[in-house]
């Protein structure tokens, strides 16, 4: 290809060189913005839904009120979902921290034989379609007669719980120097006091980030907790599920309007996340644990 | 040796009268510390490991007697069942792959808006967090033959009748695109970030035209991350439950594994058929997986920092 113009001319630009930017200013926010068009659309259909009265063939609804909030919150026993929710959640964060981060310091920190096998081990939870092994392992907490209750609720939910916080946490770990650890050691710190004083207060943001995020997964993680709950066991979630998968037994605002308490208690648990996390985070887990399948 | 050293002065220098089989296994990295791994992989053992056998033993006892292969060949003889590897990939497939190759190019324009980054990453991360199951409860409003999307389509006068947009696989697709697009795009922004502006620049002082550095640059090097982002989205999209049962079709074009494997379990309860069912889901998807990382690794596999790799 011959010289085009004359690119000694050009001055260095400090931002990117432009093959990265072969997509017009335009194009990209008529994009962006095309999408979430689209989400506000569909989050916008519930909301509105969720305060008409009756709502048929026009672009709004008829009239406006607020009854079918009482009515969903009533029908559909919302307040214990919310109970079992906000359960489920912390017991399943608890038992992953407690779980997952002596392992992850042992694989930040050490090689033996057999730690890819065992990295491999505690990826596949997160990797095989949570339906697939929560089929059997709801058969099997059934034929235990965990199957339906509180305690088989929390118990499935842990299984992606604990390797996800072993993939978030490593990588902090790596990042503490090991010599820090060292030096207490060399000054007879024992090994709780080494944790309780020198790796807790350096891995706090890891700790922090984990907890949120499989806060965040075990709020919307739909499959497991619908193969074993029972009536009183249910999360929100699969209460919204069963709401919209019987839609006709129930007025459709109050569907809405139980949708709309269920995104909110997801947006305030987000915004408490964002406020520690950074969004790139939550994906440079799966990149992090890609990497590791094929190493 | 001691590269353990750091961490075991003291204990170096006890007497050589020691057993040195213990010697011999810390320096091959096995010593006390190991234990502490010890209640996460009994934690496996017991909740994933365990599970997953006793389905696979489950899948090689079917419920007829039809001895020890029954659940495997019913499956693959009886066309329903067969079909919904079919249809999982026919709405899986196109899904990620839309995915990806939109977040490409968005992803590569975003990267040099650094001040609207956070707004962007906030409004994308927020499908991930509603979850499937509530954005399929707002499709079926907004998707519906009176919902907003059709009366805007009617309004501008491109269709007269409302697009049929629910209970088929469309709807399905396009739920997996909203939940799976902001994931696919983050990943890549992610891998994006990691290469080094200075060989672009360096291929434009050689004189490559825009589309050549994209084609014979930029994309060579994100190619294992494609790849990696690829696998990711296939994997949430192959395992689709609430969408395809509340937006499609789950008797007819959206029959997906995951819905027979759920209805042979809690409808029929043949869970021996349903082990079977989820056996193959995934060994499919692991199988699909394998194929992509398997054509990565022909791909260019070094530092995206440097360019010396």
């Amino acid at each position: 290809m011959a010289m085009t113009g004359t690119p000694t001319r050009r001055r260095p630009r400090r931002s990117l060189p432009r093959a990265l930017r072969f997509v017009p200013s335009w194009l990209f926010w008529i994009a962006i913005a095309f999408f979430v068009v689209n989400l506000l659309g569909l989050v916008g259909t519930v909301v509105v839904s969720s305060f008409g009265t009756e709502w048929f063939d026009s672009w709004l609804p008829q009239g406006w009120t607020t009854h079918y909030y009482a009515t969903a919150w009533g029908s559909f026993q919302l307040a214990d979902a919310l109970i079992v929710t906000v359960e489920v959640a912390f017991v399943v964060v608890a038992v992953g921290l407690v779980l997952g981060t002596p392992a992850a310091y042992v694989l930040a920190r050490k090689q033996f034989p057999g730690k890819k096998l065992l990295m491999l081990g505690f990826l596949l939870p997160i990797m095989v379609p949570p339906i697939t092994y929560g089929i059997p392992l709801a058969t099997l907490l059934y034929k235990l007669h965990f199957g339906g209750t509180l305690t088989g609720v929390i118990i499935a939910n842990t299984v992606p719980a604990v390797p996800f916080v072993i993939l978030v946490l490593t990588p902090f770990v790596e990042q503490i120097d090991p010599k820090i650890e060292s030096a207490a050691r060399m000054c007879s710190a024992n090994t709780w006091q080494i944790f309780r004083r020198i790796l807790a207060p350096l891995m706090t943001p890891g700790l922090l980030a984990a907890a949120l995020l499989v806060l965040i997964q075990t709020v919307a993680l739909f499959e497991l907790t619908f193969l074993v709950s029972g009536p009183g066991s249910q999360t929100l979630i699969v209460d919204l599920y069963y709401a919209v998968f019987a839609s006709g037994i129930r007025p459709e605002q109050a569907i809405s309007a139980m949708a709309v308490i269920y995104m909110l208690t997801t947006l305030i648990v987000l915004i408490i996340a964002l406020r520690y996390v950074s969004p790139t985070q939550i994906v440079a887990q799966a990149k992090g644990n890609e990497e590791e399948t094929d190493a | 040796m001691s590269s353990m050293g750091t961490l075991d002065l003291p204990r170096v220098q006890a007497p050589s009268a020691q057993p040195s089989w213990r010697h011999r296994l810390r320096d091959r990295g096995i010593d006390r510390l190991l234990w502490l791994v010890a209640p996460a992989f009994l934690f496996l053992v017991l909740l994933f490991i365990y599970p997953s056998v006793y389905g696979i033993v489950l899948s090689f006892q079917p419920m007829d007697h039809s001895g020890f292969l029954g659940n495997y060949v019913r499956f693959f003889f009886d066309p329903f069942l067969r079909g919904t590897i079919g249809h999982t990939f026919s709405i899986a497939l196109p899904a990620s792959i839309f995915n990806v190759v939109a977040a490409i190019p968005l992803a590569l324009a975003m990267r040099r808006r650094k001040r609207s980054q956070r707004i962007v990453n906030v409004l994308l991360v927020t499908p991930i967090t509603l979850g499937t199951v509530l954005v399929a409860e707002g499709l079926l409003n907004y998707l519906g033959p009176r919902g907003w999307v059709n009366r805007i389509l009617m309004g501008i006068g491109l269709t007269d009748k409302p697009l049929p947009l629910l209970h088929n696989m469309w709807g399905v697709i396009i739920s997996l695109i909203i939940t799976g697009f902001p994931f696919a795009f983050l990943l890549i922004l992610s891998y994006v970030s990691g290469i080094n502006p200075a060989m672009d620049a360096a291929a434009r002082t050689l004189g490559a035209g825009a589309s050549q550095r994209f084609f014979r640059i930029t994309l060579p090097l994100l190619s294992p991350g494609i790849a990696n982002t690829f696998c990711l989205t296939f994997v949430l999209a192959f395992s689709v439950f609430p969408s395809a049962t509340l937006l499609g079709n789950p008797s007819g074009d959206s029959h997906v594994l995951a819905v027979a494997a759920a209805n042979a379990a809690f409808q029929q309860y043949d869970y021996p058929l349903a082990s079977a069912i989820s056996v193959i889901t995934a060994v499919v998807e692991l199988l699909m997986i394998a194929i992509v990382l398997g054509l990565r690794s022909r791909l260019y596999s070094g530092s995206t920092a440097t360019g010396k790799g």
